[in-house]
C-alpha cells in the first residue's frame, strides 16, 4: 500500500538518480583501466562460450590471463571505488540504481544467473533457448523504454545472444545435443587436468565459475568493509572454505582415487550424504577412507551442529562456511537490501523452509525403513532416480539454484538460505531455542531510522526489536553483523552469552518452543507487532 | 472515551501505542498534516542520500493501526477550541476529544535574515523540507548550511553525497562547541575537511542574496563576505512548533507550558515531545528534544491521559549521534567548557579518529563520551547511578565496550593514556 509520500518520493526517482549520478566524482585512469581489464576478462569468458573452439586455442596459458585480468581488475577497480571516499559505511546511492524496485534492468540481471543453472540441468542447447534466449529477448526489448543503465544491459544481452546464435560452433541440427557449457568447459580444462587429473565437465565448470564468482565479490567486501574486522574475518573464511573444501580439496581426492567429497556440507543440506543408495552403495562398501567420509558427516549432523551453534549460533555455518554462504555474502551483497521485511514474508518463510524440512526428513526416514525391511518398496536404483528427478530437479536445481540464485536482484541474497535451505531450518531452531548467541540492544540509543532492517538480508523487522529495547533472536538471522555494522547510533552488537539472559522465557526453552508454535499461550506484555 | 492525538511524531505515536497497551477499549486518533504515516525524522537524510527509501524509514506497516484500532487522520488543525473540547481543521471541518495530546514537535530557527523567505531557503525538519530540497538538487552547484549543529552536518553531508559542493558556517569557532568539548570538537572539523565538505568557522549568516529570480543565488556573511549558492539550508536550531496552541489560548512559554505530569493549563489537555516546556514545582524548567525524551514523555502522557499521575523524568542523559564516519555516545555529564568541581580525562587515539572522555565530580564518575567507539548504555547507566569511584570505572573500562567482535579493543591504552585536560 503506497502511501502519499511514498508516491511523491516514488515520482523524484529519476530525478534522485540521476542528480547522484552527475554528482559521482570522476574514476582515476588507473580505475578505468581496471574495468577495462575486468570487461575485458568477461568478453573473453564470453566469446568462448560463443565459440568452445577458441577456448581450446587459448589452453592454460588464456585461462591463466583470464584469471589475471579478472584478479588484478577486481582489485584495482574496488580500490578506484572505495579508497577515495575513506573507510565507513558506504551505501550512499544505494536505492538510486537499479535495486530500488523490481525493474527491466534487475529481470536482466536474474537471467544470466537463471540461465546458468538451467542450463547446468538440462544440458543442452535448445531448453536454454527457451530459458534463457527467450526472457533475455523479452526483456532486452522491454528495457529499451526506459533508464540509461537498462538500456545498455539489454543491449548488451541481445548483441550477445545474436553473437552466440550467429558465431556459434552450432547448427540448428545440433541444437539440442551440443552444451551450451562447452566453451566454457574447455576454457577451464586445463585446470581440471591440473587439479584432478581427468577432463572437465559441466559441473567442473560450474565449480570454478562459483568459486571464482566468490573470491573476486569478496575482493569488493574486502575494500568496502575495510574498517570492519567482522566483516573482514567471515569473508575471508568464506572464501578459504569454499576454495578448500568446497573445490580444490574434492578434486584432489578425486585425483587420489578417492571419493569426491565435500567435507563442508552435512545432510540435509547434502541429503544424500546419509541416503542409503548414496550411502551404502558408495560410502560404506567404498573402503575405509569412504567410510571415514560418511561418519564424519553423521558425526557432523548429529554432534557438530548443535554444539557449534549452541556456543556460536547459527553463523559459525550460514555466514563463516557454507558455500551458499559464500555466494550470497559475496556475490549477492549488492542486494541484500531487497529482501522483502513484510510479516507476510516472515509468515511464508516459516512455512516453506519447515516444508522443505519435513519434506527431507520424512524421506530420510521412508529409505532407511526401507532399507531396514529390506528395500520391499523400492531398490537403490530406483530410489536415487526418484529422488534426483523430483527432489533434485524442484529443490536443488529449481529452488536452490534457478530461484535462489537467479532471483539475487529481485528478492535480495538469501533467498534459498531464508526460503528453502533445511540445513538452516535445523541451525534456526536451534539457535532460536538452544543457543547462546544474540543481537544485544543497547538500552535506549535506537532512534528507529531503519538502516538495520533494510539492509537484513534475511529480511528480519531488526528495528522492531532494537526501538523496544529487546535483544534479536531469531531463527533466520545468519549473524552476518551488517545490521550493526549500518546502524549510525551503535545500537547492535552480536554477542554469545548465557542462553538464558537472552530474552524472557529464553531459560524455559522447551515451553518457548511450545509457546512458539502457538500451543501454550503466552503471558506478560503481547507486544504490539 | 475518544483521546485524540496531535502530531504523529515519535511523542504522538508512543503515547497511541503506550494507550492501546493499557487500555483496550479507549478510542484513539491520530491527527497530523505532515504525514500518512509515522515515520523516523532522523532518517530522513538516509532517504536522500540513497541508503533507504521513504517507506524504509516508516517503522510500522500500515496493517498495525487497523490490528491496532488506532484511526488516523491526515491534516492541519488550524485551532483547539479547548472549552468545546474541539479541533479546528484546515478546510473548516471539527474533530470533537474527550482528551487531548499535544504533540505538535519543532520547526526550525529563522532568526529574521533578509532573504530568508526565498525559494530554496529550506530548513531540514519535514518530509515536505526534504521533498522541497530533492526538487531543488538539480539545479544545486553549492549549497550553503547555516548552523554547526547536528542536523547542519547532516544536512552537509547529505549534499556532499550527492555531489554538491557543500559549506557549513559555524558561528562558533569550532564545530558544536556549545555542546563538545574542544578536542572532540577539534575532531569532528578535521573530519568535516577530511570528507572535502567546506568549513567556515567564526561564520555568521547576514543575508541572502535573490539570484533575481525569487530564488536564493548567494549569501552574505557578517565580515562581509559573498558566496554564491543555489541552495541555502538553515539549520540553526529548532524551537517548540506553538503556532495552533498560541492561536487558542494555551499557556506558552518557551514550549507548550506543561506540569510535571505533562498537564497544560487547559482542561483536558496534554502535551509532550518536543513541543512541551516542562515546569517542575521544584527545579528548573527544560526542553527536552530528542529521540528517546519524546519517547518517554509520549509513554508518561498516555499513562495520565488515562488518569494516571506519573510524573516525567528523563533519568540520566545519553545521546548518541554520527558525524560522518564517527560514531558519538555520551552518557552522563559532560560539560563542554570547565566547570567547577568537574575533572576531565582524555584519551585520543593515534589516528585521530576514537577518543573517550570520562568526566569525575569528587573523585565519582559523572560521565564518559566516546568518538569512534561504542559502549554499553546498560553498564555507564548503573556506574553513574551507583556513584562508583573513577579508579573503579576505568579498571572495568572493557565491561562497557561495546565495539563488534574481533575488533581491536582500545580499554588498555585507554588505562594507560588517559590524561587530565581542562575542557
Ligand atoms: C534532521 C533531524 C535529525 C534528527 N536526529 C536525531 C537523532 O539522531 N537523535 C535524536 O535523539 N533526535 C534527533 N532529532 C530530533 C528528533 O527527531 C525530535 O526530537 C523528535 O522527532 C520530535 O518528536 P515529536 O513527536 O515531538 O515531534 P515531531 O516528530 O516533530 O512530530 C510532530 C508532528 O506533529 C504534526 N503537526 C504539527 N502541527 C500540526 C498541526 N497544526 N496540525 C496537524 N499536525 C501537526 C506534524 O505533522 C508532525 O508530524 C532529529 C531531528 C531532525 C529534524
Ligand atoms: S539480523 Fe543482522 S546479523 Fe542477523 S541476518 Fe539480519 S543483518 Fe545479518
Ligand atoms: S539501525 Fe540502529 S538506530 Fe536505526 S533502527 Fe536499527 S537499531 Fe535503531
Amino acid at each position: 500500500m503506497r502511501s502519499t509520500e511514498d508516491a511523491l518520493f516514488d515520482d523524484l526517482h529519476p530525478t534522485q538518480a540521476s542528480t547522484w549520478e552527475e554528482g559521482r566524482p570522476d574514476l582515476d585512469l588507473a580505475t578505468k583501466a581496471s574495468i577495462a581489464a575486468t570487461v575485458l576478462g568477461v568478453l573473453v569468458v564470453a566469446l568462448c562460450l560463443i565459440r568452445p573452439s577458441f577456448a581450446s586455442v587459448l589452453g592454460a596459458p588464456g585461462l591463466a590471463g583470464v584469471a589475471l585480468l579478472l584478479i588484478g581488475g577486481t582489485i584495482g577497480w574496488n580500490r578506484g571505488v572505495y579508497v577515495p571516499s575513506g573507510a565507513g559505511i558506504r551505501n550512499d546511492g544505494v536505492f538510486f540504481g537499479a535495486s530500488y524496485r523490481p525493474s527491466p534492468a534487475t529481470l536482466a540481471l536474474t537471467l544470466p544467473f537463471c540461465g546458468l543453472y538451467t542450463v547446468l540441468w538440462w544440458s543442452n542447447y535448445g531448453t536454454g533457448m527457451v530459458f534463457l534466449g527467450i526472457p533475455t529477448a523479452a526483456a532486452g526489448l522491454w528495457a529499451y523504454g526506459h533508464a540509461q543503465t537498462v538500456r545498455y544491459a539489454g543491449s548488451v544481452a541481445l548483441l550477445l545472444l545474436a553473437a552466440w546464435m550467429w558465431f556459434g560452433d552450432y547448427t540448428p541440427s545440433s541444437l539440442d545435443s551440443v552444451n551450451p557449457l562447452k566453451g566454457g568447459i574447455a576454457l577451464v580444462d586445463p585446470l581440471a587436468m591440473a587439479l584432478r587429473g581427468s577432463s572437465a565437465d559441466k559441473w567442473f565448470f560450474y565449480t570454478v565459475a562459483y568459486t571464482t564468482g566468490v573470491s573476486l565479490m569478496a575482493v569488493r567486501m574486502a575494500f568496502r568493509y575495510r574498517h570492519n574486522r567482522y566483516h573482514l574475518a567471515r569473508t575471508a573464511s568464506v572464501v578459504f572454505w569454499q576454495a578448500s573444501f568446497g573445490f580444490v580439496v574434492p578434486m584432489l581426492l578425486s585425483k587420489m582415487g578417492q571419493k569426491e567429497h565435500y567435507f563442508s556440507y552435512f545432510w540435509p543440506l547434502k541429503p544424500e550424504y546419509l541416503l542409503p543408495f548414496n550411502v551404502v552403495d558408495n560410502y560404506w562398501d567404498g573402503g575405509t577412507v569412504a567410510r571415514a567420509m560418511f561418519l564424519w558427516g553423521v558425526m557432523m549432523s548429529l554432534v557438530g551442529v548443535p554444539v557449534l551453534t549452541y556456543l556460536y549460533g547459527k553463523r559459525w555455518y550460514c555466514s563463516w562456511v557454507c558455500g551458499c554462504g559464500a555466494l550470497a555474502e559475496t556475490v549477492g551483497d549488492p542486494w541484500r537490501q531487497l529482501s522483502d521485511k513484510s510479516e507476510r514474508a516472515w509468515r511464508v518463510e516459516r512455512w516453506s523452509i519447515h516444508g522443505v524440512l519435513a519434506l527431507i526428513v520424512g524421506i530420510t526416514v521412508f529409505l532407511w525403513t526401507n532399507e531396514a525391511l529390506g528395500r520391499p518398496w523400492m531398490d537403490h536404483g530406483r530410489a536415487s532416480g526418484l529422488f534426483w528427478d523430483w527432489y533434485g530437479f524442484f529443490i536443488v536445481a529449481g529452488f536452490a539454484g534457478i530461484v535462489g540464485t537467479g532471483f539475487y536482484p529481485v528478492l535480495g541474497s538469501r533467498i534459498w538460505c531464508r526460503f528453502g535451505c533445511p540445513q538452516a531450518a535445523v541451525l534456526g531452531i536451534l539457535q532460536r531455542f538452544f543457543s547462546r548467541f544474540r543481537i544485544t540492544t543497547n538500552g535506549g540509543q535506537c532512534i528507529s531510522c531503519g538502516n538495520c532492517s533494510t539492509y537484513c538480508e534475511m529480511g528480519i523487522d531488526v528495528r522492531a526489536y532494537a526501538q523496544r529495547g529487546d535483544n534479536i533472536v531469531r531463527a533466520s538471522c545468519v549473524g552476518c553483523g551488517v545490521c550493526a555494522a549500518v546502524c549510525p547510533r551503535g545500537v547492535l552488537k552480536l554477542e554469545n552469552g548465557a542462553m538464558g539472559d537472552r530474552f524472557e522465557g529464553a531459560d524455559d526453552p522447551l515451553g518457548e518452543m511450545l509457546r512458539s508454535l502457538g500451543i501454550r499461550p503466552r503471558t506478560g506484555d503481547p507486544g504490539d507487532r | 472515551m475518544h483521546v485524540v492525538i496531535l502530531g504523529n511524531g515519535i511523542a504522538g505515536i508512543t503515547a497511541a501505542r503506550t494507550l492501546r497497551k493499557r487500555d483496550a477499549s479507549v478510542r484513539i486518533t491520530v491527527v497530523s498534516g505532515e504525514s500518512d504515516h509515522h515515520f523516523s525524522r532522523p532518517a530522513l537524510m538516509y532517504v536522500y542520500m540513497g541508503h533507504m527509501r521513504y517507506r524504509d524509514t516508516v517503522p510500522y506497516e500500515p496493517g498495525f493501526w487497523t490490528k491496532n484500532r488506532i484511526e488516523l487522520v491526515r491534516g492541519w488543525v488550524v485551532r483547539i477550541h479547548a472549552d468545546a473540547h474541539e479541533l479546528e481543521m484546515d478546510g473548516g471541518g471539527r474533530l470533537a476529544y474527550d482528551r487531548l495530546l499535544i504533540a505538535t514537535g519543532s520547526v526550525p530557527n529563522r532568526f529574521g535574515w533578509p532573504g530568508q523567505d526565498l525559494d530554496r531557503v529550506h530548513g531540514m525538519y519535514s518530509v515536505q523540507d526534504l521533498l522541497a530540497l530533492e526538487r531543488a538538487t538539480p539545479g544545486i552547484r553549492t549549497g550553503v548550511v547555516v548552523g554547526g549543529g547536528l542536523i547542519g552536518i547532516e544536512l552537509a553531508e547529505m549534499l556532499h553525497s550527492r555531489g554538491r559542493h557543500a559549506i557549513l558556517l559555524v558561528r562558533e569557532d569550532s564545530y558544536w562547541r556549545n555542546v563538545l568539548p574542544r578536542e572532540e570538537s577539534d575532531m569532528v572539523n578535521r573530519a568535516i575537511r577530511a570528507h572535502g565538505i567546506e568549513l567556515r568557522l567564526s561564520t555568521e549568516l547576514a543575508s541572502i542574496e535573490d539570484d533575481g529570480r525569487g530564488g536564493a543565488g548567494a549569501v552574505q556573511t557578517a565580515t562581509g563576505d559573498r558566496i554564491e549558492a543555489q541552495f541555502v539550508g538553515l539549520t540553526a536550531g529548532v524551537r517548540p512548533n506553538t503556532t495552533v496552541v498560541e492561536a487558542s489560548g494555551i499557556d506558552i512559554a518557551r514550549g507548550v507550558r506543561v506540569d510535571e505530569q505533562l498537564r497544560t493549563s487547559a482542561p483536558d489537555v496534554w502535551a509532550a515531545g518536543d513541543c512541551a516546556h516542562v515546569h517542575p514545582s521544584v527545579g528548573e524548567p527544560f526542553l527536552e528534544q530528542v529521540w528517546y525524551t519524546c519517547r518517554a514523555q509520549g509513554e508518561v502522557a498516555a499513562e495520565n491521559l488515562l488518569g494516571g499521575s506519573r510524573a516525567y523524568s528523563r533519568g540520566i542523559w545519553f545521546n548518541s549521534a554520527k558525524f560522518l564516519d564517527i560514531e558519538y555516545q555520551v552518557y552522563g555529564e559532560i560539560p563542554n567548557r570547565p566547570a567547577s568541581g568537574v575533572k576531565h580525562l582524555y584519551w585520543e587515539h593515534a589516528d585521530g579518529d576514537k577518543a573517550l572522555r570520562i568526566c569525575t565530580r569528587d573523585g565519582r564518575f559523572i560521565g564518559l563520551q566516546t568518538m569512534g567507539m561504542r559502549y554499553r548504555h546498560r553498564v555507564c547507566e548503573a556506574w553513574i547511578r551507583d556513584g562508583i569511584s573513577v579508579d573503579d570505572a576505568i579498571a572495568k573500562l572493557h565491561l562497557a565496550d561495546f565495539d563488534p567482535e574481533l575488533y581491536r579493543r582500545h580499554a588498555p591504552a585507554i588505562r594507560a593514556g588517559l590524561k587530565e585536560v581542562s575542557a
